[in-house]
């Protein structure tokens, strides 16, 4: 199949292995900061590829997983309530809350639905005008675009009884706060091609020349990742540090330019609380003043404060790459897919999940 | 007035009402304008509250399994033939040639008539060709609202040949696991028919009971059979590896997927080996046999695609390794939560 196959070949795969070894003369550390990408390192064995002492460290990339859980919880006030339908991305379906999860709601009698797009929601909104259609709204840059578009949509339609409960979150703001921690670990960054291709990777170079640290442009086939890990490797090798772009085939500078404008049209970017990362300057977005009809806090109130699990997960370590999924004392024993402490074991780009899911947890 | 119901007030044909499952007239001629597109099964007037069957001398396999799938039509299939098929595959995972059986009905009042006549020409056609007789059946109809159009219920029955003990308890270490064909058909199909995409990917769905018998026939030392419906291949295994105590290895890449389903795959995140087929089995088989198993295989229309996929290990860790295209090894997991519901 075109377009993944050639980012697939095995031999390509092993060549950058050889390069990488060649190249490296001392132990280094890069954060894949998206989810996706630390799965299809950990699904394809890629770490076994690398030498010793090059580490890979997973990122807060996974959208689910730093939604704050007052977030989850407002996600599940609105649920109950009878004239609501909550429609949801199916990754945010287990994610717990403190009071449960969107798929025991459901079972329990909540109108919830699954949707691949938030224009589903709004479609689904105009054909039943007596309920109240919710679209929690998560995720990335990636997902930005398509909830503007829906609700440019709602707008234009004048569907009223449509609403965004918003958790979108900017990626910059996260690496900011990532590199000014003290303790910090990680070395150089393969950034989320994806994020790039629709925001661009121009708001980088700040950060690149503020903290001098070398961030790679990569996608998520095994040759993407290896390929950047080389040019992150490379760079520090040489002491340099630099945006440089492994996603051409995706990516430009300044992004798609239609997806931002939208994005622009609809919501202006905002202080923004991150599970794990806490509370990030200009780091989320929220509705225009003049689109304020369609937030959902807005129009049914959100009495929600409460920002942690008392399950005792510890998401925070683990987004930040402080902790290793496996090092975590409740992986794979009390927490697991079927019994979840934290998000990060059921999305589909949660780092623990990847673990729990790929990784050999026995050596033959 | 047809006896089949009312017109729809929509002027979409007739409908089928609550008296329909009333035991009363409605019903009875319903009943009567149904059954003959089902081959053998008994008239309304031959009917009695059980079939009789003579099984003969042996042991018989006995199976139930309901088919709740949305949409009910889909590329390649509907949920009548899947209904035949699915249980006639089940009776066939133990070895057993499909004889009889059941079929029961519910409806949900307001669904065309039209269709449900669809639906029981596909069962009676699907099990035709499957050489089984519906021998028995039930019809219920619950009020609007309170079902989703049609649930099908089949139960079967099929006779074991003496001295075939198929099972997960005689996979022995050393086997070779024999895939007969390529993964994912009847999930992306049924999928794609619900989301609308035209993906040109049709349902697999197909009885597999030819295909064991010539194993068998071939006198093929079959271990264990295990058809991977929901949850998919790396559920199948993990599964088998857990009921039989031993480790296994897959090779990814002797395991086929078709283009259609694997740029499905792509667009939509999913994994060809998490996704339902109804018309795909894994056997092991002694290594000895495993060529022979797989030319017998090859030469019938629904396992075409057979192949060597893997072995069993003398372990006894029941964990299921798949080793990748690139040297890293990974565990394969059962899947956690549902893919996708309501494929069958």
């Amino acid at each position: 199949m075109r377009f993944v196959e050639e980012f697939r070949s095995e031999a390509e795969v092993r060549r950058l292995a050889l390069a990488i070894a060649r190249l490296v003369t001392r132990p280094w550390s890069v954060m894949e900061v998206c989810g996706g990408q630390t799965h299809s390192i950990v699904k394809h064995g890629l770490t076994e590829l690398l030498p010793e002492g090059v580490e890979l460290v997973h990122g807060p990339g996974c959208p689910v997983c730093v939604t704050p859980v007052d977030k989850v919880d407002a996600a599940l006030d609105l649920a109950r309530r009878s004239e609501v339908i909550l429609c949801t991305f199916g990754d945010m379906q287990r994610v717990p809350g403190t009071t449960g999860d969107l798929a025991r709601a459901k079972a329990e009698g909540a109108d919830v639905r699954i949707v691949y797009s938030p224009l589903d929601a709004v479609e689904l909104a105009a054909a039943v005008p007596t309920r109240e259609v919710v679209f929690f709204a998560v995720g990335f840059e990636t997902t930005a675009p398509a909830t503007a578009l829906a609700v440019l949509h709602a707008a234009r339609r004048r569907v009223d009884n449509f609403s965004l409960l918003v958790a979108h979150v900017l990626v910059p703001p996260a690496l900011n706060a990532l590199l000014a921690d003290d303790g910090r670990r990680v070395q150089a960054f393969l950034a989320a091609g994806h994020v790039c291709a629709v925001a661009g990777y121009a708001a980088y170079e700040a950060i690149v020349a503020r903290h001098r640290v070398p961030i790679v442009v990569t996608g998520f086939e095994p040759v993407d990742i290896m390929a950047g890990v080389y040019r992150c490797l490379r760079q520090l090798e040489e002491g340099r540090a630099e945006v440089e772009n492994q996603y051409e085939r995706c990516a430009r500078l300044n992004g798609n330019p239609e997806a931002r404008a939208a994005v622009d049209a609809v919501f202006q970017v905002s202080d923004a609380a991150w599970r794990g990362l806490g509370e990030l300057p200009e780091s989320g977005l929220r509705l225009r003043p003049g689109l304020a009809r369609f937030d959902a806090e807005r129009r049914f109130g959100a009495p929600y404060g409460r920002d942690e699990l008392a399950s005792g997960c510890l998401a925070g370590k683990v987004l930040t790459g402080a902790l290793k999924p496996t090092a975590c004392p409740h992986f794979g024993g009390r927490c697991r897919p079927e019994t979840p402490l934290g998000a990060p074991m059921v999305s589909s780009e949660g780092a623990c999940a990847a673990y729990y899911q790929y990784r050999r947890r026995k050596e033959s | 007035m047809s006896p089949l119901g009312r017109p729809s007030p929509f002027g979409g044909g007739e409908l089928v009402r609550m008296a329909h499952g009333g035991g009363g007239r409605a019903m009875w001629d319903l009943l009567r304008s149904l059954l003959p597109a089902l081959p053998g099964m008994p008239t309304p007037d031959e009917l009695h509250d059980a079939a009789t069957l003579d099984a003969g001398p042996g042991r018989i396999a006995f199976t139930t399994d309901s088919y709740v799938v949305s949409p009910r039509s889909f590329p390649g299939g509907d949920i009548g033939d899947l209904a035949v098929n699915g249980t006639v595959n089940d009776l066939a995972m133990a070895g057993a040639r499909p004889l009889w059986l059941s079929c029961s009905l519910i409806v949900e009042e307001g669904l065309p008539t039209v269709e449900l006549e669809r639906v029981l020409r596909s069962i009676g056609r699907a099990a035709q060709a499957a050489g089984v007789t519906v021998v028995t059946g039930d019809t219920k109809v619950v009020e609007r609202g309170k079902g989703d159009g049609l649930f099908v219920n089949t139960s079967g029955i099929g006779a074991v040949p003496e001295g075939v003990t198929i099972g997960p308890a005689s996979i022995r270490p050393g086997d070779a696991v024999v895939s007969s064909g390529d993964l994912g058909r009847h999930a992306v199909a049924v999928m794609t028919a619900r989301e609308g995409i035209d993906a040109g990917v049709a349902s697999d769905t197909t009885p597999l009971h030819g295909a064991v018998a010539a194993l068998l026939a071939a006198s093929v030392d079959v271990h264990c059979l295990r058809d991977p419906t929901r949850g998919g291949l790396a559920s199948t295994l993990v599964e088998l590896a857990e009921a039989s105590g031993l480790a296994m290895e897959v090779r990814e890449d002797t395991i086929a997927v078709s283009e259609g389903v694997q740029g499905v795959c792509e667009l939509l995140g999913l994994d060809p080996l998490y996704l339902a087929n109804e018309g795909r089995f894994v056997a092991f088989v002694p290594e000895t046999d495993a060529t022979r198993a797989v030319a017998v295989l090859r030469n019938r229309p629904e396992s075409a695609g057979a192949a060597v996929i893997g072995r069993v290990l003398d372990d006894r860790t029941p964990l299921v390794t798949l080793a990748s295209r690139y040297g890293g090894r990974r565990n394969l997991s059962m899947l956690s939560g549902e893919a996708l519901p309501r494929i069958c």
